[in-house]
């Protein structure tokens, strides 16, 4: 079937015709140029978006306390509702709860925490998050000197912090500050501990003391602001379930509707995260429906053009057939034409789409929204199999036309 | 006739579908052509020498009857086989020719090797050989365009006999060119019949049957005469 003499021929009649074998070629690379960058982009928009998801803890619920909407035993609507430490240890009891921290804001708010940081005559402000210690697995922050917070500091109400890179470089000029003393507000702290962060470089600009030393610094009694737990790898299902289970016991604590849906705010990073997951695999599979069709489309060509070929062909077709060509090697020499142009345009059209991606990649600022648009090896050699599968089926119906050619028919002079 | 029979027809029938229109267009023919005869078929326009010698070189079937071709049925042969034995057995030779246009004489005189699967190197060799028979050695490069019609048959001439067959079918081979010319190509066909291979060729002009051993002639699709 690959033998020389049968390539002569073949690309002996491809380059018959030059023009149009080359037009063919085109259909197909671009099918396949189309495919290939649809597919990274794609790609692209995951990354970026799993990268921003990366900040926290994909597995997460924070649930911020808001204000009644709907009265409840007889107390009054738009009645603020704020959590507290016991309703923290309540929290930490119920089953499925993984990692907990409270958040304390120390201005009252979730935003506009700065606190004024102080070291000699160096005075900024920086975000001052006021957590417990598990805080560290839910905002996935990373330490790379000393330590985060701890039970103990908490119990103590310890005046340690633990301060972002950037925070040190400001203050200090460099990095190398565990044991140093910084004043916050007036109140001097050591710091124990230097994270970084995946997230972006704001999560980096932080500074994280003691939920029970911030109550009692910056007069917060024993409010917390907002629960946040993991909960393990719980599926989107039960961790609604957990929620709700979490929502019943906050309802119960602070006197206001389960069902109210203004009392608590929820925030489900799960649910987010599993409907962004939902909506790339659309978008992928849409891509794909796209890509196909793409290709469909020069496929259809190569078949078309092959046609004509073999239309205009009968009378060659007819000569070779009384000469002693059998339908098979008419066939195969036609299927191997069409293989070969789909897979060498197939072949020249994931280059470039490759090459378009990688120079993406190279150019584009990696963002929120774009990250590293690639096609894997898997895709890549998809593709190929698809090209000559494609050639295959593009070839099919010019074969049998040919091959049905009746010498007869063909050889009668007009 | 003491040669043995090369081929052997035996009450043939073929029917051509026009339309709804049944066209009989050969009815019960027998004929036995022996091993290294020249036999000319003659006929009026439209009554069936194109159809015979067709069925005799397996280029297509009947309806009807037994060709017997070296002692081998041929009837409902694959498409396969019938290559096979065309390939093996029977060179054509066609009134236009029917070289491929774009190969070069050479080429064109080795296509029926290439379907033995001769390599490219033996077949140009032999195909050399076979151009030199026919005197145009000097235009093996050359394409069918770049010659004339008494050159171009003989070029056909040479690629209907470099599979060594057993028969010549020529149909109107003459019929394009120049009374000189045609002249010269019988002259080959002749020389051709004389090396021992069977030669049957269908003809408007008397002069050219005049030269074979014995004429088939054809009245609609009727055997008329044999002399
Ligand atoms: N494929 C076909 N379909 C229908 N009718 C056909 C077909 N081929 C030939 N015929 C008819 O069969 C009859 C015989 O045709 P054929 O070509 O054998 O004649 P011929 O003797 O070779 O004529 P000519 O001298 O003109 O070449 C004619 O009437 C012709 O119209
Ligand atoms: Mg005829």
């Amino acid at each position: 079937m690959f033998s020389a003499d049968r390539w002569y021929e073949v690309l002996s009649t491809l380059a018959r015709n030059p023009l149009r074998s080359f037009l063919t070629a085109v259909a197909v690379a671009w099918g396949i140029f189309m495919l290939v960058v649809l597919l990274g982009m794609g790609k692209g928009l995951r990354n970026g978006t799993e990268k921003s998801f990366s900040d926290d803890a994909a597995n997460s619920v924070w649930i911020f306390g808001g204000s009644t909407s709907q009265p409840f035993a007889g107390l009054p609507v738009n009645r603020r509702i704020v959590f507290d430490n016991d309703g923290y240890e309540a929290v930490r009891r119920v089953r499925g709860v993984e990692r907990l921290t409270g958040r304390f804001f120390a201005r009252g708010a979730m935003f506009g925490n700065e606190l004024q940081i102080r070291v000699g005559a160096k005075v900024s402000s920086f975000d001052v998050r006021s957590v417990h210690p598990d805080h560290l697995y839910l905002e996935k922050s990373i330490m790379v000197a000393g330590r985060f917070l701890n039970d103990l500091d908490v119990a103590e109400k310890r005046k340690v912090t633990a301060i972002g890179a950037p925070v040190a470089e400001f203050l200090w000029g460099h990095t190398d500050v565990i044991g140093q003393g910084l004043a916050i507000n007036g109140v001097q702290f050591q710091v124990v501990g230097l994270f970084t962060d995946e997230g972006d470089a704001g999560e980096l600009r932080k500074l994280y003391i003691p939920i029970s030393t911030a109550q009692l610094a910056f007069n917060g009694a024993d409010r917390v602001n907002v629960l946040m737990f993991t909960v393990g790898d719980k599926g989107v299902g039960e961790t609604a379930k957990l929620v709700d289970d979490v929502k019943g016991l906050l309802a119960e604590r602070e006197r206001f509707a389960a069902d109210d849906p203004q009392a608590t705010r929820v925030r489900n990073n799960l649910e987010q995260y599993a409907t962004f997951q939902e909506i790339f695999t659309i978008i992928e599979i849409f891509i794909m429906v796209m890509g196909a069709c793409t290709l469909v489309a020069g496929i259809v060509g190569v078949s078309n053009i092959m046609m004509i070929a073999v239309k205009e062909r009968t009378k060659e077709i007819g000569v070779r057939k009384a000469l002693g060509a059998t339908p098979w090697t008419i066939v195969s020499t036609i299927l191997q034409e069409s293989v070969f142009l789909t897979a060498v345009a197939g072949y020249v059209g994931l280059v470039a789409g490759v090459g378009l991606l990688e120079l993406l990649a190279w150019v584009l600022p990696k963002s929120d929204f774009f990250s590293d648009p690639s096609v894997d090896l898997t895709v890549g050699l998809g593709a190929t199999a698809v090209l000559m599968v494609s050639g295959a089926v593009a070839g099919f119906v010019p074969a049998r036309t040919a091959a049905r050619v009746s010498p007869v028919v063909a050889l009668r002079d007009e | 006739m003491p040669s043995p029979a090369v081929l052997r027809l035996n009450g043939i029938n073929k029917y051509y579908q026009v339309g709804s229109h049944r066209l009989h267009v050969l009815r019960n023919v027998d004929a036995e052509i022996g091993d290294g005869e020249l036999v000319a078929i003659m006929g009026a326009s439209g009554s069936g020498k194109s159809t015979l010698l067709n069925i005799l070189g397996i280029l297509d079937g009947y309806d009807a009857g037994e060709y017997w071709l070296d002692d081998t049925l041929v009837r409902d042969l694959s498409e396969t086989q019938a290559a096979r034995y065309r390939n093996r057995f029977i060179g054509f030779v066609f009134q236009s020719f029917n070289l491929l246009p774009f190969k070069t004489a050479v080429e064109n005189v080795a296509l029926p090797l290439y379907y033995q699967g001769v390599s490219r190197r033996t077949r140009n060799r032999t195909a050399m050989q076979y151009l030199e028979r026919v005197g145009l050695a000097d235009w093996a490069e050359h394409r069918p365009s770049e010659m004339s019609g008494g050159q171009k048959q003989r070029v056909a001439i040479a690629r209907a006999l470099i599979g060594k067959p057993k028969i010549i079918l020529a149909d109107e081979p003459t019929g394009a060119l120049d009374s000189e010319t045609s002249r010269q190509i019988m002259d080959l066909l002749a020389e051709i019949h004389a090396s021992g291979i069977t030669v049957i060729v269908v003809t408007h002009e008397a002069d050219i049957a005049a030269r074979a051993q014995r004429i088939i002639r054809l009245r609609d699709g009727k055997v008329e005469a044999q002399a």
